[in-house]
């Protein structure tokens, strides 16, 4: 008996010190924030990097302010020094300044940043200031999982100059214990005479979010609004306004360009299409709650996530805040793609079709360089590529607003979410399915990348906050925006821009 | 005798004042006149800035005529509060010293953070003010409404800045000769006409100075509006630094953003001038 026992301890002791599992503990029990999974092995995985010695070397990192961003770089830069004996240095800056920040070094031959974030449409400004991602990591078991359209947008003429940490599309939110709620449908349907559903149009969504407006109809003492969007000027609002008017203005049947006509640089955004999005958005102020017109991502993610409002579109973070464990709402929301509209704008018709039309946005989001005068390119890449291995990355994707959303394959995979998170199983599938689909549609829009990206869509931004607050029309706010449009293609040249913006054009119209 | 060696200690003030001063000046008008942005380096495009500034850019000038309102408005307001706070502690009351140092806190915070903290106070439907105002069924916009994120900002300002005028008033009141009062006292004036016809009139220098301080430094007015309101909703609050930020390091349009700096900067040098000798002769005519 006493040798069967001692056996049987040793062959236990030796499952649990070879297994990945005490592999996993390991690491999990020196860095909480990766416990639920432990490390993950890889060729950036807490293990591998334990090996690096970078003591006396100093990185020194840009981001985002916190919480977005910002969050998960300070923390991974912690545990990568406390790893490799690096001193990090983490700057953190407001989103509209991340551009110029590390543009303006650039421009004077300088890196006082070593990795810059920024988002990823800048990659045609920043690109040639950028060290391109080198093979070994290109060929690392992390990259290998990354989804082929996120490589794509990382990338520019076949090289990687950003390296992949995030992956953005706008989708719907919505609560789901109200939209699928008989009661709640049977007086909404009394009310209006209308279904109460998941709205398949901006226009369902604007009546849906107008009659849950200012009342509080999930019982908990407090006013609950109609829906949370990033209307703040200057704070990702031009990609709000995108969303709004992809339904309206992006028709599968015209292609050649979305924002401008690839022929002859156009610009397409004060079209019936985006006039009508904007005329949306203006009605949308009336169901947003108190302040909400000066919202920026932030409130967005805090206002839904916290349970304040019945809608909300835009990046993951919102969806995942209001899934956190601490979340009220937790488990009450669904996922879906953005709504669309009954009518689509035919530019080369210059008429409305009456039918039915949806569009995914793929945002992409977040990017990454390594700067080309870094002097520690090396462990600035090896930063990065433990910023999104395996155990980090799934560890990074349950928290709502480190901003850090899906874009590897593995992501996809709905028993993450209900294993790891404890998501309900059709809140998990909903969620990847809608993800996925947008992965799959032939009618997308990606952002513009063309040189000076920042004076184009700070154009909308101004034009569309005018709008809003009610100082101009939504066409006369279009108009100046276009007029501006012209006037910026005209100082940059018609040709630079056309030749970068034929690159969208062709991955909108399904040619690569 | 031979003084040539003055020059050398002239040199190293000469140094720093090119340094700081003259070198930036000549840097941004040459960047004026070039096209330098995200795409274009610093190349020679001749007057074309200031032709698109001048022709072709209405929301300089909008921006402008707003900041000229902000800062007027509350150089008003502080002038007329911070005036009164003075004479106020001027006077022997109880717990002067107390109050003195009171009144001075909020210049001594630091803006960025208070500007955070007022837009905590202001947020419309978090915030603690309309927490209170909404007892009395009133909920004003105070960030989203285009004539009620001006009076925020103002408020603010008004609030920050206030301690500044006050330090100076207060610092001239108590340098005021003692006669002119003893002699009003005698003559039997009341406090009225003691403080329009003796404290007002001698206080004149002194508040052309302050009131002119103010103004410089309110037409800078940048951070409360970043903070705030990002000049919005629309450009309702954009004040021409505020704009010519967005132009220089948001949209990266250096070259342009040189061209309205410089272009500001004169019209700045003017106007102030101009006030400068319109208040004097206001406030001195005697």
């Amino acid at each position: 008996m006493k040798i069967i026992k001692t056996c049987l301890t040793a062959v236990i002791s030796s499952v649990l010190m070879f297994s990945p599992m005490a592999y996993a503990d390991k690491w999990g029990d020196q860095f909480p924030h990766i416990k639920a999974t432990g490390d993950i092995a890889g060729d950036c995985s807490y293990e591998e990097m334990s090996k690096k010695n970078y003591k006396g070397k100093t990185l020194k990192i840009n981001t985002h302010a916190v919480p977005v961003i910002g969050q998960p770089t300070a923390l991974h830069a912690e545990q990568f020094a406390k790893l490799t004996g690096a001193k990090v240095d983490v700057t953190h800056t407001p989103a509209g300044d991340l551009y110029a920040k590390a543009m303006v070094p650039f421009k004077a031959g300088q890196a006082p940043y070593d990795i810059v974030f920024g988002f990823s449409n800048f990659i045609n400004d920043w690109k040639r200031y950028l060290a391109p991602v080198p093979k070994k990591y290109m060929n690392s078991t992390e990259m290998k999982d990354v989804t082929k359209s996120h490589i794509g947008v990382s990338s520019w003429d076949g090289t990687m100059y950003q390296y992949p940490v995030d992956g953005d599309r706008h989708y719907l939110k919505y609560r789901k214990d109200v939209i699928d709620n008989p009661e709640m449908q049977k007086k909404y349907k009394a009310d209006t005479g209308k279904e109460l559903r998941v709205p398949r149009t901006w226009k369902e969504y604007g009546e849906m979010a107008k009659y849950f407006n200012g009342w509080d109809w999930d019982g908990d003492g407090e006013k609950e609004y109609g829906s949370a969007e990033v209307m703040k000027k200057d704070d990702l609002m031009f990609a709000a306004f995108f969303s709004r008017s992809v339904a309206y203005a992006k028709n599968p049947r015209t292609p050649g360009g979305f924002f401008f006509d690839l022929d002859t640089m156009k610009p397409n955004i004060n079209n019936p299409g985006f006039v009508e999005a904007l005329g949306d958005w203006v009605e949308a102020t009336k169901y947003v709650p108190p302040g909400g017109i000066n919202f920026g991502l932030g409130d967005e993610i805090g206002s839904f996530g916290g349970g304040q409002t019945l809608f909300s579109f835009s990046w993951d973070d919102a969806f995942i805040a209001a899934m956190q464990d601490d979340s009220p709402i937790k488990n009450k929301v669904g996922a879906a793609p953005l709504p669309g509209a009954d009518r689509v704008w035919n530019r080369t018709s210059n008429s409305w079709e009456n039918q039915y039309n949806q569009a995914p946005y793929i945002v992409w989001g977040w990017a990454v360089g390594v700067a080309k005068k870094s002097k520690v390119k090396d462990m600035a890449f090896d930063y990065l590529c433990f910023f999104s291995n395996g155990a980090n990355h799934q560890a990074d994707l349950a928290i709502g607003n480190f901003g850090v959303n899906p874009f590897k394959n593995s992501d996809f995979d709905p028993n993450i979410y209900i294993n790891t998170m404890g998501w309900d199983a059709d809140i998990a599938n909903s969620y990847t399915k809608t993800l996925l689909d947008m992965e799959k549609s032939k009618n997308r829009v990606f952002p513009l990348r063309v040189p000076g990206v920042f004076e184009f869509t700070s154009a909308v931004a101004t034009g569309t906050s005018k709008a809003l607050a009610g100082q101009l029309s939504p066409q006369a706010a279009l108009d100046e925006v276009a007029k501006e449009w012209e006037a910026i293609v005209k100082r940059v040249g018609k040709k630079a821009v056309q030749d970068a913006y034929a690159v969208g054009v062709k991955m909108e119209d399904n040619k690569l | 005798m031979n003084f040539k060696q003055k020059y050398v200690f002239l040199f190293p003030g000469l140094f720093v004042l090119i340094g700081i001063l003259i070198f930036p000046i000549i840097f941004v008008v040459r960047l004026s006149l070039s096209g330098w942005n995200s795409y274009n380096g610093l190349n020679f495009i001749g007057l074309e800035n200031y032709i698109r500034l001048f022709t072709d850019d209405p929301r300089f000038w909008e921006s402008f005529f707003r900041l000229s309102f902000l800062s007027v408005t509350t150089v008003i307001l502080q002038y007329v509060i911070g005036f009164a706070l003075a004479h106020m502690v001027w006077k022997d009351i109880k717990f002067q010293r107390f109050f003195r140092v009171l009144f001075l806190i909020p210049m001594m915070t630091t803006p960025v953070i208070m500007t955070v903290i007022w837009r905590t106070f202001f947020h419309e439907s978090l915030g603690p003010v309309n927490d209170i105002l909404s007892n009395f069924g009133m909920s004003p916009k105070w960030l989203t409404d285009p004539v009620l994120a001006k009076v925020t900002v103002i408020i603010v300002e008004v609030w920050q800045w206030t301690p500044f005028m006050f330090l100076l008033l207060l610092a001239g009141l108590l340098s005021l000769p003692k006669e002119p009062f003893l002699a009003a006292a005698i003559d039997g004036a009341s406090p009225v006409r003691k403080f329009l016809y003796v404290t007002f009139p001698l206080m004149a220098p002194i508040s052309i100075g302050a009131i002119i301080i103010r103004l410089i430094e309110a037409s800078k007015i940048m951070d409360t509006v970043y903070v705030l309101t990002s000049g919005g909703p629309g450009t309702s609050t954009e004040t021409s630094s505020f704009y010519i930020f967005i132009k220089g390091l948001r949209e990266f349009q250096m070259g342009y953003a040189a061209s309205m700096s410089f272009t500001y900067l004169i019209i700045m040098i003017i106007s102030l001038t101009v006030i400068a000798k319109v208040l004097t002769k206001l406030m001195l005519k005697d």
